[in-house]
């Protein structure tokens, strides 16, 4: 049956088609036919937020909460624009997101009209694909197409830009039945001959390892690849995008690789003989200088992109696949070589792992004026609020220690810029994730530079119901760019002072926002404050920490250097075992 | 580093010249040749690149391309197998006394002339960048007024089409 309506109401019902079920965004003048048929959809909820870059984000938080995709709504020009940066991030750390835009109308693109902005070529190299639509009846298609985009193959944010003319231009509402996409066949299946090759390299090595990304999480191979390291009893690291992936309490992990990594996941990657690659990219945060990490591995790259596969570090076995394909996969390949009698003995790497375990654990000092330790709290959140919590973090020191000492057990449970690294990601984040999982617990760990960012989406919590929780790491800087200012230049600390333990007062801006605001300077008001905030649910809450600002984030990698020269505190180098190199 | 010539086969669509030339500046690759037209095929454009990288970067430029959803299909033509040919137009001056001297030059290398003025002539010339830039250097002497030059195109040897080819550029596991 055709009926024709109007190209807003027609992106409206595509929405619904697409199963959307949540959209955050902004009304303006390009977008506004769309707001009105919007008003009236009975499946489609829009959050009002307060800027863009929240709309964008809050997607983002929405899809790495529910592995679905996160859709966010914008005008043109500057609405389009404040989108710009929760995309490249998307883009970095393969979100699924569709972002809409309103356009000024066909006739005036080119003219420099208000609120004319090429978002399309702006976003060419942040996106996965993006469209520029300027019929009604090509909108159905667009959408579409878009969802299939993101959510397929590597995900990644798809932006449809749409004219005002096409949204109020009417068509006939035809909602494709297929997808003709003629450029776009995602390998997701492995080559058996690889995978055959992959689990005989697999058995025959001494010293391997598991080096896990975000890949893992996005195509939810957790359970296949936990299947796996306990069939194989090999090391598993998981990198910043991969956290949750595997269970921290697990025995055979070694914890968070690279630049603030363990001393034992760093030691195992670069003493390994293998290199086990699950959907992680090399990212030269987890590599130091490329020339001298793990210099004696092999390495099987499982990832769905073919592009990263060789990019940074040549693959002996490429495998172009989903993982959890892939993974489930060699799980067979590996029994049949175990029953076959290959396998190669594990206990001196083990011997070697577990030693560097025990001797450099990840941990702290107190600070010795009596304030707040930084690390100290997160530590705790991490034990009260436990681990079927969702933690959102923006970028910095405390993202690092939320990384470091929260403890994750589950996926999809820590959310993170990791690539792009966007200051201000948490708090929308954060909202994003309670409205994807409503019956979880979200808390934001937030620093007060971040935290000034994009703290405004607080409004949009209280109003919308979304209670949120937020620890703000508050050490009145810009703490790791301080940190760097400490090692790198001679402790002048240009442009870090934020003064924020007196301006702005938090627990009043809590307040203003309509949330409950606590302060705590003292550790032993932590426990007190944090189990407090896990009763209060009729509005967000956010706990103002202020802590010690010369805390440190530890072990680190200095920028520039190889990961043989991992720092575990300030100027002490671990001991490597004679032999393992 | 060496000399590649990648033939694109691209849906013909709005912004899809913006799309590959992006992808290289942003990566960080130089084109040192791009001519782009319609094919056999409607709705189906070609175009042909040439760029300087050593193989590494030349397999990740691929890879990036062939990521692009408007792209359908992406063939290294190589010297041995494959005819390039790109037509540059010339001015060269010339008058009565060298006109003749430059005539044998565009003779020799079996180039056109296609306009004559007082004082110069245009030269159509037609051939591979090598032979282009040799006829460049002898002619230089007289007096090389203005170039313009359509990039290089390029087509496999032999009767099979790029249709009829394997993209084994994009992936060495497939």
């Amino acid at each position: 049956m055709s009926q024709h309506i109007t190209g807003a109401q027609s992106l409206v019902k595509s929405l619904e088609h697409a199963d959307v079920e949540v959209v955050f965004g902004i009304p303006g003048g390009a977008i506004l036919p769309v707001y009105d048929p919007l008003m009236d959809s009975p499946t489609v909820r829009h959050i009002l937020v307060r800027h863009e870059q929240g709309a964008g984000h809050a997607a983002e938080g929405y899809a790495s909460a529910s592995n679905r995709v996160g859709v966010c709504l914008a005008t043109s020009g500057p609405g389009a624009t404040n989108l710009v940066t929760p995309i490249a991030d998307a883009h970095m750390d393969s979100v699924p997101m569709v972002a809409i835009t309103g356009q000024v109308p066909s006739a005036f693109i080119g003219s420099d009209a208000f609120q004319e902005a090429d978002i399309r070529g702006i976003t060419m190299p942040i996106t996965k694909h993006n469209y520029l639509v300027t019929r009604a009846e090509d909108i159905p298609r667009a959408i579409k197409e878009a969802f299939h985009l993101a959510s397929s193959g590597r995900p990644g944010p798809v932006l449809v830009d749409i004219t005002k003319d096409a949204l109020q231009a009417s068509a006939e509402f035809v909602w494709p039945s297929h997808i003709d996409l003629p450029g776009y066949k995602p390998t997701t299946k492995p080559h058996g001959r690889q995978i055959k090759e992959a689990a005989r390299m697999i058995v025959e090595s001494h010293r391997p390892v598991f080096y896990v990304g975000g890949g893992v999480i996005r195509s939810q191979g957790y359970k296949e690849l936990r299947q796996l390291a306990e069939l194989t009893g090999i090391p598993v690291v998981t990198t910043l995008m991969a956290r949750g992936a595997f269970p921290d309490s697990h025995k055979q992990h070694m914890g968070m690789p690279g630049m603030h990594g363990t001393v034992g996941a760093v030691g195992a990657l670069q003493k390994a003989d293998l290199l086990i690659v699950l959907g992680a990219r090399f990212d030269d945060r987890v590599t130091g200088k490329l020339e001298s990490f793990s210099p004696k591995s092999k390495v099987i790259h499982i990832d769905i992109d073919p592009a990263e596969i060789g990019k940074n570090r040549y693959a002996d076995i490429p495998i172009v696949s989903d993982v959890r394909e892939a993974i489930s996969q060699l799980i067979p390949a590996v029994t049949a070589e175990f029953d076959a009698g290959n396998r190669a003995d594990l206990t001196a790497w083990w011997i070697t792992l577990n030693h560097w375990r025990e001797t450099y654990p990840l941990g702290y000092d107190q600070p010795s004026d009596g304030t707040l330790s930084p690390q100290y709290v997160i530590e705790r959140l991490g034990k009260i609020a436990g681990p079927e919590t969702i933690y959102t973090a923006g970028v910095g020191q405390h993202q690092m220690w939320a990384a470091q000492f929260i403890g994750y057990e589950n996926p999809n449970t820590w959310l993170n810029s990791g690539g792009l690294g966007t200051m201000g990601y948490s708090i929308p984040a954060a909202m994003g994730a309670k409205v994807g999982a409503p019956d979880k617990t979200v808390w934001a760990i937030d620093g007060d530079g971040c935290f000034q960012m994009t703290n405004q989406e607080l409004a949009t919590c209280t109003i919308n119901d979304i209670p949120i929780k937020v620890a703000l790491i508050n050490n009145a800087s810009l703490g790791m760019v301080r940190q760097w200012q400490n090692l790198f230049y001679n402790e002048r600390y240009s442009n870090t002072d934020l003064q924020s333990h007196s301006i702005p007062d938090f627990v009043k801006l809590a307040d203003a926002y309509g949330c409950h605001g606590i302060r705590v300077t003292k550790a032993e008001e932590v426990d007190k404050a944090i189990e407090k905030s896990m009763e209060t649910n009729d509005a967000p809450v956010v706990i103002d920490f202020q802590v010690h600002r010369d805390a440190m984030v530890w072990p680190m990698v200095a920028a520039g250097t190889g990961n043989d020269e991992i720092q575990f505190a300030r100027d002490l180098a671990p001991q490597w075992e004679r032999g393992d190199d | 580093m060496a000399r590649h010539t990648l033939s694109i086969l691209v849906q013909d669509q709005p912004g899809v010249l913006a799309r590959i030339s992006a992808l290289f500046s942003r990566r960080g690759y130089n084109i040192e040749s791009l001519a782009v037209g319609t094919t056999e095929t409607e709705g189906v454009s070609r175009m042909t690149v040439v760029v300087n990288v050593d193989a590494h970067a030349l397999e990740q430029v691929t890879k990036q391309l062939n990521k692009l959803i408007n792209v359908l299909k992406i063939v290294e033509l190589d010297d041995n197998t494959a005819i390039a040919r790109e037509l540059m137009l010339i001015k060269v001056k010339a008058d009565d006394h060298t006109r003749s001297k430059v005539l044998e030059l565009v003779e020799l290398f079996r180039a056109k002339i296609v306009d004559v003025g007082g004082d110069a002539v245009t030269i159509e010339a037609t051939g591979s960048i090598d032979k282009l830039e040799a006829f460049l250097n002898v002619l230089a002497p007289h007096g090389i007024k203005e170039i313009v030059q359509s990039g290089v195109v390029a087509l496999a040897r032999g009767g099979r089409s790029i249709a009829e080819r394997s993209n084994k550029n994009s992936d060495r596991s497939q």
